[in-house]
């Protein structure tokens, strides 16, 4: 059964295993330095789909529908599942999830919901309240482009400090402890934060001081210093908020991350000197995509032992960015450690 | 002290790397001012042709509005403008592709409520602002050449 240590942090007992990830995406991805690590890249955006938002919930039925045959599970198995998307009403988890027939908890994090979703599953695997528990989420450029910005055929400019959102899905299998498998130790569900940032264009900026908040909460709970982690995973901060963040934990914490030991979902995904991303990746499928494939890789083989993944979202709406409101922030994070048999 | 809101947005200003003025200037005026060189060339052309200067001003922007529409569906004009910039929104192509773009994206929604609907959702507020500021500047000529 989870418990609490600091005011924060719940640590899980039982070190719920991750039985297994998938991570699914589309061209510009799979034309990133990640291209050989995922399961399955789509030579075309729509996946075949009559709309964008048909498309990513395809890509999350694939996710899930891989992860599951890598785990060596069928749905029925499955007892829960946690999922969430950046469209309205979450559609692209509930029509993505509809066929599967597992209990359904739809969430919504913005970009931080694979953290979300696996510190979810992790609590209700480790409470024995799920045998199999499932955390899913996608993003699609197109579909959130349509939402939150300009059609896409629009002719337009955008400043250096976007981020593009990442069209690729990423899903976990979380069961009871296995020896063989990277485990869950704890999650740290994070606080909202808003230090004022306004412009939409410049998500790292607003979302950096939730993730030094979290990360902060998550050591001081632990007791430890950024040392005993060998990674702290940002999952969409970008180049700009990557340097906020760090700046903010040394100024503001007086934690001192050092490079190596920090790296950013959003800058892993593409290359930013040939690919056309600006700042870097976001959207829920980036966290999802690069967790689910390189980094529970690199667990499982043991070259990581201990990953803090700190998955940021923007918790606004189109509404909200139109009434000239800030944007609040949350971070939530998960400490995922390698196999106990594996090699140190 | 925790780092305050004021204290922040400096520093997100600070770490924000600029747009690239010289560069965004430079292809600004290089496409606009090509754009605005065809204009004057379809001018030319069409009085040549014949048309009177009514139809002329008539037939060049409309060219220019097809020719927009079509880079635009073929989704050429948004590479374009990515680097032109200003200098394919501001002349009548800009307003074009406002046009398209929508009536494209939300074809998904049906013809009515979505390319209907939604066809003026950017050039919607040009269009409105446009308008009305017509509607003052003809109050103000009309008060003026009362006297």
């Amino acid at each position: 059964m989870a418990q609490r240590i600091g005011r924060y942090t719940l640590r899980f007992p039982s070190h719920p295993a991750v039985l297994a990830g998938a991570a699914v995406v589309g061209t510009t991805e799979g034309e990133g330095p990640l291209r050989a690590e995922f399961d399955r890249v789509f030579p075309d955006d729509t996946l075949g789909e009559s709309s964008f938002e048909k498309a990513e919930s395809a890509l999350q039925r694939e996710a899930v529908t891989l992860a599951l045959e890598k785990a060596g599970k069928r749905p029925r198995d499955a007892d829960l599942i946690f999922a969430g998307d950046l469209l309205n009403q979450c559609i692209g988890s509930s029509f993505g999830l509809r066929d599967f027939g597992i209990p359904f908890v739809g969430v919504y994090g913005a970009c931080s919901t694979m953290a979300l979703a696996l510190g979810l599953a992790g609590l209700a695997v480790d409470a024995n309240a799920a045998r199999l528990a499932l955390a899913v989420t996608s993003s699609h450029f197109c579909s959130a482009e349509r939402q939150f910005r300009q059609p896409l055929e629009y002719g337009g400019q955008r400043p250096p400090t976007a981020q593009r959102t990442a069209t690729a899905a990423g899903a976990s299998v979380l069961g009871a402890h296995e020896p063989d498998k990277p485990y869950l130790a704890a999650a740290t569900f994070g606080r909202i934060v808003d230090l004022g940032v306004q412009d939409a264009n410049n998500m790292g900026a607003a979302m950096a001081p939730a993730a030094a908040r979290t990360v902060a909460d998550f050591l001081h709970d632990a007791g430890a210093g950024p040392d005993s982690l060998d990674l702290v995973l940002t999952g969409d901060l970008g180049a700009v908020g990557t340097a906020l963040f760090r700046t903010l934990l040394n100024k503001d914490y007086g934690i001192a991350l050092s490079e190596t030991r920090h790296a950013d979902c959003g800058l892993l995904l593409y290359d930013r000197e040939t690919q056309d991303v600006h700042a870097g990746g976001s959207g829920c499928g980036c966290s999802a995509s690069v967790f689910n494939s390189h980094i529970l890789r690199q667990l499982q083989c043991g070259a990581l032992r201990r990953v803090l993944l700190v998955a940021t979202g923007a918790l606004l709406s189109q509404t909200s960015t139109l009434q000239g409101e800030s944007i609040p922030c949350v971070a939530h994070a998960v400490l995922v450690c390698a196999p106990e048999n594996g090699k140190e | 002290m925790p780092t305050g809101k004021q204290e922040y947005d400096q520093m997100a200003k600070k770490a924000a790397p600029p747009s690239k003025k010289g560069k965004d200037l430079f292809f600004a005026f290089l496409f606009g001012g090509l754009i605005c060189t065809l204009g004057q060339a379809l001018n030319v052309l069409y009085a040549y042709l014949g048309f009177s200067e009514t139809e002329v001003k008539a037939a060049t922007p409309v060219t220019l509005i097809v020719v927009t529409a079509a880079l635009t569906g073929a989704g050429v004009f948004d590479k374009i403008a990515k680097v032109a910039g200003a200098g394919t929104f501001v002349p009548i192509t800009g307003f074009a592709n406002a046009i398209v773009s929508p009536a494209m994206e939300f074809r998904a929604e049906g013809r009515v409520l979505g390319t209907g609907a939604k066809l003026f959702s950017i050039a919607g507020p040009v269009i409105v602002y446009g308008v009305s500021a017509a509607v003052v500047y003809g109050l103000i000529a009309y008060i003026f050449h009362l006297y």
